[in-house]
């Protein structure tokens, strides 16, 4: 009999092309998924050694960082951000990559368009030079973030070189309370295990409440795994991901879809195997969170206050509270509520699915957005974008005061036009908020969407749970 | 890459956690399809004011840190983004090693490719190193890979380092040469890869 294994231990162990004592594994990659920003030093890397792509089929290229999310048809007016794109495009060329290009229905932010195209599976080791690759473990799949040497490296040999991080179980018991979303469970686990918390471990989110969570929803979750400091995160794959795969562009079919699900149905960490770590949450204990500082785990529910430096007891603690609060400029005890927004960002691949803008549009249908507030959505693909036409949402978002753009990563990280002023203030479904991150001086605030939405609404933070009603 | 054996060189402090890859390299500056030339990027939004000026409270604006080869820093340096361009602004700039008490993974990696030393010491001995490099900036610091060991005036310290990339970092050793070593293992691995896995098509 087998040791019980850990669903990160079976894929892993299923994807070691060569294993010696002393040295990292090298595991094989059944997907890359390449953007302009992190690959044109690999590819001109390749070039300058001769070498290959070892395998084009197993590559998928998309552009989304740089690209504008208005007028596309008057081309890219940043000189940079064009001479970058073009390297990509000349690069799939040259190396016989498929690019989902900016005219392409299905270009999108990279970490959506995975999952979309059914490409990113259960099982699977996936990666990406992006840290929010964990996206795609809400799949079941092994999918981690690396930088541009290794993009390099797994373009040239299809393998990635990595000593097997620790694994932790992080199990969100019971039911969600209303108004709690998968935005504000990632956001308080983060709060919980702290911006380092998951640094060297693979996580596994566990319990009742993820698994009655939707695609979308673990999706957000596992999306979030780097701004707890972790490798990687993953769900275990069951009927929910099933469902959602099937019938999508790269699912298999016929004999190879029951073959798959076999598989699939293997993967679940066994009964009474053991992680290095384990953290435990009530879904119950759970509220709608709000950031007030420059990272993910400077968050508090929304029905608290600032917090003061003066209530952290190591002095780095208190050194970080007191910056973040001098960059945020918020005074301690300011209640979450009184915190007035100018602008509100609906996108990225956190937040910038079919599911979230649904979420929104249902919270802003009928409303306006607040006289000195600029809001607008942003999709997550151009698929997400045609099928919210389909649906109507982009009336309900135009008529409420939203701008509606295309696919991209936007304002997240502002590469693109999408950028804060000095001093702007935004509520934002995206995951980070670091200095300066959508733009230089620029104050972030991350929430749900259907807080960003209200926000926008409102002009300032709200509970969801008292506004809806 | 360079091999990278012994740094003998003076410090600068840093003594901020949690550092993240924004603040390293500002976005702005991921638009390049270069690879050299990233060190006058460095930590961009805090050398620069708004208006762009030096700030001269900033401690790598202040003449005495100009030629610092080793960063002394917080806890969980390089955290978030897995941009590369923060360790190539680093080691454009002139650093040869970062000391912290702890390091984001990616970062880390992205560091030990390039040949730039992350090397871990207790929270006790940074705060030791921080407050030398304060009081004595031209104070030099001689980091040994071989022996695992950092020492300074009055001071010395043992850092653990994964064996296999201490031995790549000690002899230049390019990850993907040693990889295509093992073609016939790749390659016999595809062989037995399931046939309902994607393809691009």
């Amino acid at each position: 009999m087998t040791a019980p294994k850990t669903m990160f231990d079976k894929v892993w162990n299923k994807h070691v092309v060569h294993q010696a004592p002393g040295e990292p594994d090298l595991l094989y990659v059944d997907l890359h998924l390449v953007h302009e920003v992190t690959s044109p030093q690999a590819f001109a890397g390749l070039r300058l050694a001769g070498r290959r792509v070892r395998r084009p089929d197993l590559t998928l290229a998309t552009i989304d960082h740089g690209v504008p999310t208005t007028d596309r048809h008057l081309g890219i007016s940043d000189p940079l951000s064009r001479a970058q794109i073009e390297a990509l495009i000349r690069s799939c060329k040259e190396f016989g990559i498929t690019l989902y290009g900016i005219d392409d229905p299905r270009q999108g932010i990279v970490h959506v368009i995975g999952p979309e195209q059914g490409i990113s599976q259960p099982g699977m080791t996936i990666v990406c030079g992006d840290s929010h690759t964990a996206t795609h473990g809400a799949l079941g799949a092994l999918a981690i973030g690396i930088g541009t040497s290794e993009v390099e490296h797994v373009l040239a040999t299809q393998t990635l070189s990595q000593a097997k991080p620790r694994g932790m179980a992080v199990t969100v018991n019971g039911t969600l309370p209303p108004g709690i979303t998968a935005k504000d469970v990632i956001l308080g686990i983060i709060a919980r295990i702290g911006v380092a918390g998951g640094v060297g471990h693979v996580i596994e989110y566990r319990g009742e409440a993820i698994r009655s969570m939707s695609m979308a929803g673990r999706m957000t979750i596992c999306n979030m795994s780097i701004e707890g400091g972790a490798r990687a995160g993953m769900i275990a794959p069951d009927q929910t991901t099933f469902a959602y795969l099937e019938g999508r562009p790269y699912a298999p079919t016929g004999r190879g879809w029951e073959e798959a699900i076999d598989a699939w149905q293997d993967l679940p960490t066994d009964q009474d195997a053991t992680f290095d770590t384990e953290v435990h949450i009530e879904a119950g204990d759970l509220a709608p969170y709000v950031s007030w500082g420059t990272n993910p785990a400077q968050t508090v529910p929304v029905t608290a206050t600032v917090p003061s430096p003066d209530l952290f007891d190591d002095p780095h603690d208190r050194d970080s509270t007191d910056r973040a609060l001098h960059y945020m400029g918020l005074e301690p005890g300011t209640p979450i509520t009184d915190i007035a927004v100018n602008r509100v960002f609906i996108g990225s691949c956190t937040n910038a699915r079919i599911e979230d803008l649904r979420e929104v549009a249902r919270v802003v249908a009928g409303k306006k957005v607040h006289a000195s507030v600029g809001a607008m959505v942003v999709p997550g693909s151009g698929l997400v974008k045609l099928q919210a036409e389909a649906e109507g949402l982009d009336r309900v978002f135009r008529d409420a005061g939203f701008e509606w753009r295309e696919a991209g990563c936007s304002m997240c990280l502002g590469m693109n036009p999408d950028i804060l002023a000095p001093g702007e203030r935004c509520a934002s479904t995206s995951n980070r908020n670091f200095e300066g991150r959508q733009g230089k001086g620029g104050r972030t605030h991350l929430v749900s969407p259907a807080m960003a939405a209200a926000a926008a609404v409102a002009g300032h933070f709200v509970d969801i749970r008292e506004w809806e009603v | 890459m360079e091999p990278v054996v012994s740094i003998q060189a003076t410090m600068a402090p840093l003594p901020r956690a949690d550092v993240d890859t924004d603040q390293i390299m500002p976005k702005q500056y991921l638009k390049r399809v270069e690879r050299t030339g990233y060190g006058e990027f460095l930590f961009h939004d805090w050398r620069r004011t708004l208006d762009g000026e030096l700030d001269p409270n900033f401690v790598l604006n202040k003449p005495e840190y100009q030629n610092a080869g080793v960063l002394v820093t917080g806890r969980n340096f390089g955290s978030g983004s897995s941009r590369e361009h923060a360790p190539w602004g680093l080691q454009d700039w002139g650093f040869r090693a970062i000391v912290a008490p702890s390091f984001a993974d990616i970062f880390r990696t992205n560091c030990t490719k390039i040949g730039l030393l992350p090397v871990e010491l207790s929270p006790k001995e940074v705060i030791w190193l921080t407050e030398l490099a304060q009081h004595r900036p031209d104070a030099e610091v001689v980091i040994d890979l071989t022996e695992q060991t950092v020492t300074a005036e009055g001071f010395s310290a043992t850092f653990e380092i994964d064996p296999f990339v201490k031995h790549r970092l000690l002899h230049g050793l390019d990850d993907i040469e040693i990889t295509l070593q093992r073609e016939q293992e790749i390659a016999e691995f595809e062989g037995r890869r399931p046939g309902y896995l994607p393809a691009v098509v």
